[in-house]
């Protein structure tokens, strides 16, 4: 995309309307005195401050600029009602790099990730199955169920742990291109395949089993109990428009069981101050060292100058330059949005236009006035500080994704939710509760048309209708609710289909596919303009890896030091 | 357009099983159960010293571990048993199941007898090891560390057997010591001194039936007795008052474990990883491997596991060896790597003590092969000794010797002494 057409484009898009050579002679006369940063990144979500504080303590000129009048993208804190903050894009916190966060000083900058105990399942027979932290206790749990499945859960575990071991450590590292034959490419997929190798031929039929079977078929190996099952499974489908019955859901359970706090693996906690203390820890930490955030300052697109970025144009028309770009966006979002199609390859276009990113999923955020009862559950029970579900079956939990593949929201939806005000009392005035309800399945569209702001009642009222069912008088509890279809996650956070991995985690979609074969590794094919968003290695979740991969890869073409950059911990 | 929402109705609590089920919940509240036998262990217990075994309260040591242990050498101890693992595997083709399951061949095992074996998935790893109990031609009981339902019941499909977890229903006791025979004849458990090593025989007991085998984990004179769980703390109560004359004290799990290491025996996940447990997949071990090998039986018939161990034996890729190791000096070597000629690291110690029975300073250890197989000279251990906030770094000669470290006359003498 160089020569006469790229050239005259990008110069058009710079210039607006008007006379060309009025407006070349009038730009270069701004370029002379407008300041050029060493980097732009846009969207300030977790990933894009990931990337800007690594790149500005590399010693670059960095600015974000993010479209919301806050930071956090989908990593965000907002008191939508007095008294109230509310995770109210993503709510728990495992996958964020404990590599990032010593880099990066974010205990410094107030980050505390605080683990929590189990969860549990709601049975429709008027009973629970609890998941305890204690070992025996988890055991005892499962067994009130069935004796055999109990005894199960030991081989589950460490064949879950195996295969986890075997891909934590590829997420700080940038995806081999295999068709390369660069250095730098070979050690990389010789390093895959040294770990690959390692493995014994039962395990690395595991793990190419994992990463293409359904979550379904992966706990028939395992359990016999549906509900145990079913308490399992949901880890496989969190975040992916596809059902427990689909082939690629095994990988998902591993993505959530790739996590850690504080070196507990698999472990997960809140964010004390919710998940948007991540995102302003970052931006503490960024301007800190020294980086400028621009808030309110929506990209409109990407200046692109001969096959090059430049900078960016506001919506408001404000051009600010740039000596290289990083988006922070998902694939389809940059490339579709923000940069001219002209301007990009073919099958590079057609790939990013095909990349699944489809949405699945919505939210329902609760202020409470006080803490729900469930008389299932013990008042004592740890279950009120873990997280909850109601979906008892593994038929219940596909039939949900068959009304999404009719074009519809789950009647009786999958619901992931936690109440953190149970071990965090930042979020809500003493007494009082925040409660975050994850819902699947939502689509993109209902019946092929947008939401309506009917359909959004409707879909709240599915999930209140089946909190009340297990929590009688739920409802008087309610002091405001925050309803989030796949229609308001894309407007406000800007995920393409309220996606919020950026793109689906099925194997096709990972590692050097990641988001498409060839530009996985950060880079676009326009110069100078970089990716950092989830749709890139190794994928979504609060996680940092992609924004802190892409720092790497951006120090790399400038031949700058990343000695600021801890390498992935050790796994032994 | 709004959708409908579909209405799952919360069904009304309904069934036995279910209100069965729902009564367990309340084990969220206690971690730590209690065994049958916790209102004595409590009791005596002025040490506080616990541990968790398999989800119990179980005692590290009662009063002192140093005495307790000399209880087991010189009175009678008595220890509760009751969190071991135990299965139920009954009916006509228990003995053809267990067969299949287990390393050595069961249909030598005669009803009234015990034998401790070992059993392998399909790779030929060790899963765990146990004691299995032949109560009678088609009922046996195998007791293990860790748990193996799944393992049991899918091995078990096509034959005619039932398998049953039985940890909770039955309560256990070992009575080990010199005394221990005494003080079970003059409990009035008639005919007792008939009982061979590894013989079992059941026993009237109020108004129930204990199974007493002679059997044990401490090279020692010794017993186990196995009883439903109501008629343990009754059962307790009996032994405690035959046998205060004699000496008999409550101990907890330090004493026994020295005196298991003088007897040269092994504990799953201590000494070697089990099968299941393996996260690493260069942890996993055969039998040949863990010094269960003369276990195995190749004239059985087949047994999970066969395969790829006449395979490992005929390929030489049996990698690793468990010895006993007697070290120079008299400091233990608990966990100590081990070295050949000071320099080539070739293995680690599992196990080590004093002993104080043998006067000698020995332990268990896991070489890599031929070191400790058929390159047994020059070996060293490297013991870091903490001694007031400073190690105290020590080169030992370490000689391989036989297992067990200690053999005492009295453990199988027949008929058993009194002392």
């Amino acid at each position: 995309m160089t020569g006469q057409n790229g050239d005259h484009h990008a110069k058009f898009r710079a210039f607006g309307n008007g006379s060309r050579k009025n407006e070349e002679r009038v730009v270069r006369k701004d370029w002379a005195k407008m300041k050029a940063w060493d980097a732009i990144v846009i969207g300030g979500g977790h990933n894009g401050l990931v990337n800007a504080c690594y790149l500005q303590r590399a010693g670059l000129d960095v600015l974000v600029v993010e479209k919301n009048d806050w930071v956090g993208g989908a990593a965000t804190s907002r008191e939508l009602t007095p008294g109230f903050l509310y995770s109210n894009c993503s709510y728990v916190c495992s996958l964020f790099r404990p590599e990032i966060m010593r880099d990066l000083e974010l205990p410094r900058f107030g980050l505390q990730v605080i683990s929590y105990e189990g969860g549990a399942v709601f049975t429709r027979d008027g009973d629970y199955l609890a998941n305890y932290r204690d070992h025996d206790a988890h055991r005892r749990e499962f067994a009130r169920f069935s004796k055999r499945d109990a005894e199960a859960y030991d081989r589950y575990a460490r064949d879950v742990t195996r295969q986890c071991r075997f891909i934590q450590p590829l997420l700080m590292r940038t995806a081999p291109d295999p068709t390369s034959l660069r250095p730098r490419d070979l050690g990389e997929l010789l390093y895959l395949g040294k770990k690959f190798a390692g493995l014994s031929a039962q395990e690395m039929a595991l793990t190419l089993r994992f990463w293409t079977m359904s979550i379904s078929e992966f706990l028939d190996e395992y359990f016999e109990t549906d509900v145990i099952k079913a308490n399992f499974a949901l880890s496989g489908i969190i975040g992916t428009a596809l059902g427990p019955m689909s082939p690629g859901t095994a990988y998902v359970l591993l993505h959530h069981y790739m996590g850690e706090v504080d070196g507990s693996v698999g472990a997960w906690g809140y964010a004390r101050g919710g998940m948007g203390a991540v995102t302003k820890a970052l931006a503490a930490s960024f301007k800190a060292s020294g980086g400028t955030i621009r808030i309110g300052a929506e990209v409109d697109h990407v200046l692109v100058q001969r096959g090059k970025a430049k900078g960016v144009v506001l919506a408001g028309g404000e051009e600010i330059y740039g000596k290289l770009v990083v988006s922070n966006a998902d694939v389809k979002r940059t490339f579709l949005k923000l940069v001219e199609e002209k301007e990009l390859p073919d099958i590079f276009l057609r790939r990013v236009k095909n990349f699944k990113i489809r949405g699945s999923s919505g939210k329902v955020n609760i202020a409470l006035d006080s803490l729900p009862e469930f008389p299932a559950l013990p008042k004592d029970s740890p279950v009120y500080r873990g997280d909850m579900h109601f979906t008892d079956s593994m038929e219940r939990m596909e039939r949900a994704y068959d009304d999404w593949k009719a074009g519809r929201w789950s009647a009786d939806p999958f619901l992931d939710m936690v109440i953190p005000t149970t071990l965090d009392p930042t979020m809500a005035p003493p007494g009082k509760h925040f409660m975050s309800c994850f819902v699947q399945y939502a689509p993109p569209k209902v019946n092929g048309r947008e939401w309506t702001d009917a359909d959004r009642d409707g879909f709240a009222e599915s999930v209140i209708a089946q909190i009340a069912e297990y929590s009688p008088g739920f409802r008087d509890r309610i002091v405001h609710m925050e309803v989030r279809t796949p229609r308001e996650i894309e407007a406000e956070v800007g995920l393409t289909e309220g996606n919020i991995f950026q793109g689906e985690l099925t194997f096709d979609q990972l590692l050097f596919n990641r988001p498409v074969p060839g530009y996985a590794q950060y880079r676009s094919p326009l110069s100078g303009l970089y990716m950092c968003g989830s749709s890139t290695h190794p994928g979504g979740g609060v996680m940092g890896a992609p924004g802190r991969n892409a720092a790497a890869e951006i120090l790399r073409d400038l031949a700058k030091s990343t000695s600021h950059m801890s390498p992935a911990h050790d796994v032994i | 357009m709004a959708q409908a929402t579909r209405k799952k109705p919360v069904a009304k609590i309904a069934g036995a099983a279910v209100s069965t089920r729902i009564a367990a919940q309340s084990h969220f509240r206690t971690l730590r159960l209690g065994t049958p036998l916790q209102p004595r262990i409590d009791a005596l217990a002025k040490t506080q010293d616990w541990y968790n075994w398999a989800g119990y309260r179980a005692p590290h040591s009662l009063w002192d571990e140093e005495l307790e242990y000399f209880a087991i050498r010189s009175q009678a101890a008595l220890f509760d048993i009751s969190p071991m693992t135990k299965y139920r595997i009954e009916g006509p083709d228990a003995e053809a199941l267990l067969n299949r399951v287990t390393l050595r061949d069961v249909t030598k095992l005669k009803s009234g007898r015990v034998h401790y074996t070992a059993w392998c998935d399909d790779e030929g790893f060790v899963l765990d090891d146990g004691t299995l109990f032949r109560l009678s031609p088609s009922h046996f009981r195998l007791c293990s560390q860790e748990r193996h339902l799944p393992w049991l019941l899918d091995s078990a499909v096509g034959f005619d057997v039932i398998v049953e977890e039985e940890t909770e229903a039955v309560a256990g006791l070992a009575l080990q010591g010199p005394t221990s025979f005494a003080v079970l004849r003059d409990a009035g458990f008639a005919g007792v001194e008939k009982l061979k090593i590894f013989d079992l025989a059941d026993f009237p007991h109020d108004g129930g039936t204990v199974t007493v085998s002679r059997t044990g984990f401490t090279g020692d004179l010794g017993y186990e007795l196995f009883v439903p769980a109501d008629k343990a703390l009754s059962l307790w109560d009996r032994l405690m008052t035959s046998g205060e004359p004699r000496g008999i004290r409550a101990i907890g799990y330090t004493a026994l474990n020295r005196a298991r290491l003088e007897a040269g025996l092994i504990v799953a996940n201590a000494d070697f990883t089990t099968a299941e447990h393996a996260i690493r997949a260069d942890r996993l071990r055969m039998p040949d491997e863990i010094g269960l090998g003369f276990m195995i039986d190749l004239e059985k018939g087949h047994f999970n596991g066969r395969r790829a161990i006449l395979e490992a034996r005929a390929k030489r890729k049996l990698r690793y060896v468990l010895v006993g190791l007697e070290i120079e000096g008299n400091i233990p070597a608990e966990h100590a790597i081990v070295y050949h000629r000071k320099a080539q690291e070739v293995g680690l110690v599992s196990a080590a003590m004093w002993s104080p029975m043998a006067k000698r300073n020995i332990a268990i250890a896991s070489l890599a092969r031929p070191y400790g197989d058929t390159m047994v000279e020059d070996l060293w251990v490297e013991i870091y000794a903490m001694r007031e906030l400073q190690y105290q770094k020590l080169m030992k000669r370490a000689k391989v010797v036989a297992r067990p470290f200690i053999k005492l006359d009295r453990r199988t003498a027949n008929p058993p002494a009194d002392f």
